[in-house]
């Protein structure tokens, strides 16, 4: 039997949280240095896999299979391919410079590195899910400890209110979803929810039956796309569905609003993606439409809601919101150039707006307000950070030589492709885009510094100096080599087209 | 078809209630006989009996293969009735453990002698195969119930409790018995597995024999605490001793569903297109209300009475379902629910040991106070809502599999919506536990051990069912089987 690497990464976050669990509650040291070493293996094992993935072979690798509940032809079933495992590396990437960047939580840190492995180990088994009722499993998993996070650890005017919007948000999103997955399954009658024979069924036309809706007959796939689609969508963080989003990542403490904006979000759009669009693509042929103008709303309205806000989480908060349309956008084209500017904009948001979360912290954890007009002149006290921002700035902006240029292009080229138009008009959002982040560089990071602030801001320590070098050295990795990833998700999207009969 | 009244292999069939019975007299027999101080063992040692009827039941009452019914056709031996009794036998196993700690009863033999008793009731309510028998099970079951809700003499809500669950329980059996008495005037037998044979040699017309049926749903509905017949269950689960709320919580709503599965499975097929829309309305309100009416819930022990309200809703998607994976759903279900359901209930007995409060808002600091106590809670609260990888997600997950299997997809939808107002008030216990504080964060909450192991069981049950659930689906299965 070969090394089950896919099945170490998963269950290494939730051993480690439940042994750290154990340990006493005082002996915080302890219990950093025990998250530590698991999310070390976990970045390490993650790297090995994206290392050792073929690119020559392509497909699913590092399969892994094992019947779980055999009477309902149910199996834990993990692989990787071009799409899921640039996700995997990113979580991996995440997990490591969170627990960094939370060494100073003071209050009940066992508890607080126990539930965000937990929730490690449901994204983790979320990517490499190759079986509907497994990603199901996993996808709640991820959901819920996110509700304590942030209630407990959050930012205390809006952390209750936020952690019931989101948690009720992302609940009814993937229930719907479920719904809709208990009738692909069903109506796919191989008694298997594993999800390569679903779309091997799904080929052969097992969908292509029609619905009964009040007499009048819709094709199946028309009538289930939309609940599977939009209901794991509310965590991509679609239009109108975003609500939860922004007042989430304002109210998380700062390494949830990492992993919840950089890995979580993620999460919906990958499921979206997995079931909605991979098993019923006639489905997603017919909806595109209405997810391309929704994802435009995204992209403009997100970047126009970031430019008025004076809270600089917020700002972020709203950019994301933007940014995830993008992704959506791509998906919505159904072209290669799109699929992979999603595939690469998944992984670069996630580690640029993980990075922009990292020093909205590091400046609110010294400054003790984020009002961006009460800000300024950070750039002298902290420098690394403000380089850090400003690298993720550009990255944010789609400039040459940094990783949005490297995923957005590729969304623009196929959204030309598919609609000139829509691509006209989220082309305005780089526009905005640029105008807000230079607002933000510009007030918080240059200026005069209040005179409240002189004297009183501290150094950041070496673990927050790591976490940021690590984030903004991959985002500028890949903006001038995007050959360390492009390939390999260009290999995943060819294989999402194939079930459009393309390639 | 013709049963034999008795032949010596059917002991062997009968063991664990024959065992039942012995315990029962012994627990009062020791009880008179022992004047010591310390007589908390009492709970231990029907807890061992319990436990040992369990393995025995196990061990020796396999139902025979061939054999269906067993003393004249009283009794049914099969896998159904099997699979209750280790349900019923755990539970009441539990609340024995779970009571030791509770001032008032834990040192009252008669206490568990009727504990005891009702579990035996359980026990053939699951495996009644006749309707005098069944009606005799009821009864043996609810009557020490009674008493047991309304134990605490000296305390009023727990006489109310008592007082408030007979007059309940009396009138809807009378309703039930009427309905059982014009059943065998329309059908000249007894036997339920007769009586829908015998119904359609009569010629009786559907639409009387639904009006019959819906009279021998209102006792059951009692039992399952079904709308609109869930009324007792907020004032009984306040004011019984919190085990008793426990047992009849878990075990006696179980045994309420092993009569109703096999009664309308078994006798009642021809009429399947009457009840099944209507149960299945009845499925909606009665999450919808429960749920609902948890919502404004102040006292933990009324809002899992609500809770447990909806619960039963949504077990009767599976019962609607009319499939073996649908009935598989609910044998299963209502594992996983009793499992979650004591463990919360073990947590609420705790902390009102140490605090003397069922308020929510008296929960403020738990996890700060007893982090151990605090997490069995999220584990139980959770497992309730429907979250992986606990046991509720698998039961609620094959219960509306089971749905859009019937092609009752807009059941599983209201089912799954009614999950997530569940959800929210689970949430709101869980934020009282873990988000507020309170001045008294710095005394930790007593566990004794018999309570430590009691809960550990009960978190045990939940994480195991929750991830490795094929052996536990197959034995559901198993027992679903029997009745097709």
């Amino acid at each position: 039997m070969t090394f089950p690497i896919l099945s170490i990464i998963v269950f290494t976050p939730i051993a480690a949280g439940l042994l750290i669990l154990l340990i006493p509650a005082e002996r915080k040291t302890a219990i950093r240095v025990a998250a530590l070493t698991a999310a070390t293996i976990d970045l390490g094992l993650s790297l090995v896999a994206y290392v050792s993935y073929d690119m020559a072979a392509g497909g699913y690798q590092m399969a892994e299979k094992i019947p779980w509940i055999p009477q309902l032809g149910v199996s834990y079933h993990v692989a990787v391919d071009g799409m899921n495992l640039p996700l995997v590396l990113l979580t991996g990437v995440v997990m490591f410079t969170g627990v960094l960047i939370s060494w100073g939580i003071d209050d009940r840190p066992r508890e607080f590195f126990a539930f965000l492995f937990i929730l490690a180990t449901g994204v983790f088994g979320v990517f490499v899910a190759q079986d509907l009722f497994q990603l199901f499993f996993f996808y709640e998993i991820a959901v819920f400890p996110m509700y304590l996070l942030i209630a407990i650890w959050g930012w205390q005017v809006t952390r209750e209110y936020a952690a019931m919007k989101l948690t009720l948000y992302l609940f009814i999103g993937s229930v719907v979803a479920l719904v809709g997955g208990l009738a692909l399954y069903y109506t796919a009658g191989l008694r298997s929810f594993d999800l390569l024979e679903l779309q091997q069924a799904a080929q052969a036309g097992a969908f292509s039956g029609t619905v009964s809706l009040f007499g009048a007959a819709v094709p199946f796939q028309v009538f289930w796309f939309p609940v599977v689609f939009f209901g794991f969508a509310v965590l991509g963080g679609i239009f109108p569905l975003h609500n939860w989003s922004p007042d989430g990542h304002v109210a998380a403490p700062t390494a949830v609003s990492m992993f919840h904006a950089g890995v979580l979000m993620k999460l919906g759009a990958f499921a979206a993606l997995r079931v909605g669009i991979m098993l019923l693509p006639e489905g997603a042929r017919y909806w595109s439409g209405l997810i391309l103008v929704l994802a435009t709303v995204n992209v403009v309205y997100g970047a126009f809601i970031a430019m008025v806000q004076t809270d600089f989480k917020y700002v972020i908060g709203f950019s994301s919101v933007s940014h995830m349309g993008l992704v959506m956008l791509g998906f919505a084209t159904l072209n290669r150039e799109g699929l992979t500017g999603a595939g690469l904009q998944m992984f670069s948001h996630g580690v640029m707006t993980a990075l922009f979360f990292a020093v909205v912290g590091m400046v609110y954890d010294r400054a003790h307000t984020r009002e961006i007009p009460k800000l300024g002149g950070f750039a002298k006290v902290m420098p690394l950070v403000a380089v850090a921002f400003i690298v993720g700035g550009l990255v944010s902006m789609g400039m040459p030589g940094f990783s949005g240029f490297v995923a957005e292009f590729p969304i623009f080229m196929g959204l030309w492709q598919r609609q000139p138009v829509i691509a006209l008009i989220a082309a305005i959002a780089i526009v905005v885009t640029a105008a807000y982040i230079m607002r933000v560089i510009g007030r918080v990071f240059f200026g005069a510094m209040p005179a409240e602030f002189e004297g009183h801001i501290g150094p950041i320590t070496r673990k927050d100096k790591l976490a940021l070098v690590i984030l903004a050295g991959i985002l500028i990795l890949i903006g001038i080599y995007p050959a360390v990833m492009a390939p390999m998700v260009q290999s995943g999207a060819d294989a999402v087209l194939r079930l459009f009969g393309g390639a | 078809m013709t049963v034999p009244l008795f032949e010596p292999w059917m002991v062997q069939a009968l063991l664990p209630e024959i065992l039942l019975l012995v315990l029962a007299l012994l627990v009062l027999l020791v009880d008179a006989v022992w004047h010591g101080r310390s007589r908390t063992w009492l709970g231990w040692f029907t807890a061992i009996g319990l436990v040992a009827t369990l393995v025995a039941g196990i061990v020796f009452s396999r139902p025979h293969a061939d054999q269906g019914m067993i003393f004249g056709g009283m009794l049914r031996d099969d896998w159904l009735a099997f699979t209750f009794r280790i349900l019923f036998l755990f539970s009441a196993a539990i609340t024995a453990l779970l009571t030791t700690g509770v001032k008032g009863v834990r040192q009252k033999g008669e206490f568990y002698a009727l504990l005891v008793v009702a579990t035996l009731g359980m026990n053939l309510m699951a495996a009644a195969a006749d309707l005098v028998m069944l009606y005799l099970a009821i009864e043996t079951t609810s009557i020490p119930l009674y008493v047991l809700a309304g134990f605490l003499k000296q305390d009023d809500k727990s006489t109310e409790s008592g007082l408030k669950y007979f007059l309940f329980g009396a009138l809807t059996s009378t309703v039930m018995l009427y309905g059982f008495s014009l059943l065998y005037g329309l059908a000249g037998g007894t036997n339920l597995y007769l009586l829908a044979e015998l119904l359609r040699a009569g010629e009786v017309s559907p639409s009387v024999l639904a009006g019959v049926l819906i009279l021998v749903l209102v006792g059951f509905g009692f039992k399952i605490s079904m709308v609109p017949f869930h009324f007792w269950s907020p004032d009984v689960y306040e004011g019984a001793p919190t085990p008793i709320t426990a047992f009849v919580s878990t075990a006696s709503k179980a045994a309420g569903f092993a009569v109703l599965v096999r009664v309308l499975l078994a006798a009642f097929p021809d009429v399947q297109a009457y009840w099944a829309p209507m149960l299945s309305i009845l499925a909606v309100l009665t999450m919808t209300i429960g749920n609902l009416l948890a919502l404004a819930q102040r006292n933990i022990k009324r809002l899992l009475a609500y809770s447990s309200v909806a619960h039963a809703g949504y077990v009767l998607i599976g019962l609607v379902s009319l499939s073996v994976f649908g009935v598989t759903s609910v044998v299963f279900y209502l594992a996983a629910y009793m499992v979650s359901n004591l463990a919360a209930f073990a947590v609420v007995i705790l902390f009102a040991r140490a605090s003397g409060s069922d308020e929510i808002k008296e929960y403020a600091g738990l996890s700060r106070r007893s982090p151990g106590l605090a997490l069995a809670l999220m584990v139980a609260l959770l497992s309730l809502a429907g979250m992986p990888p606990l046991a509720g997600f698998v039961g609620k997950l094959y219960v509306f599999a089971a749905a859009v299997e019937s092609g009752l997809i807009w059941l599983a939808v209201v089912g799954v919506l009614n999950s997530i107002i569940g959800l929210y008030y689970y949430l709101t216990v869980l934020k009282v536990v873990y988000l507020y504080r309170s001045e008294y964060e710095d005394k930790a909450i007593g566990v004794p051990r018999t309570y430590a192991l009691a809960l550990g069981l009960c978190v045990l049950a939940i994480i195991v069912i929750g991830t490795l659930s094929a052996p536990w689906l197959a034995w559901a299965t198993q027992a679903a089987s029997s009745l097709f």
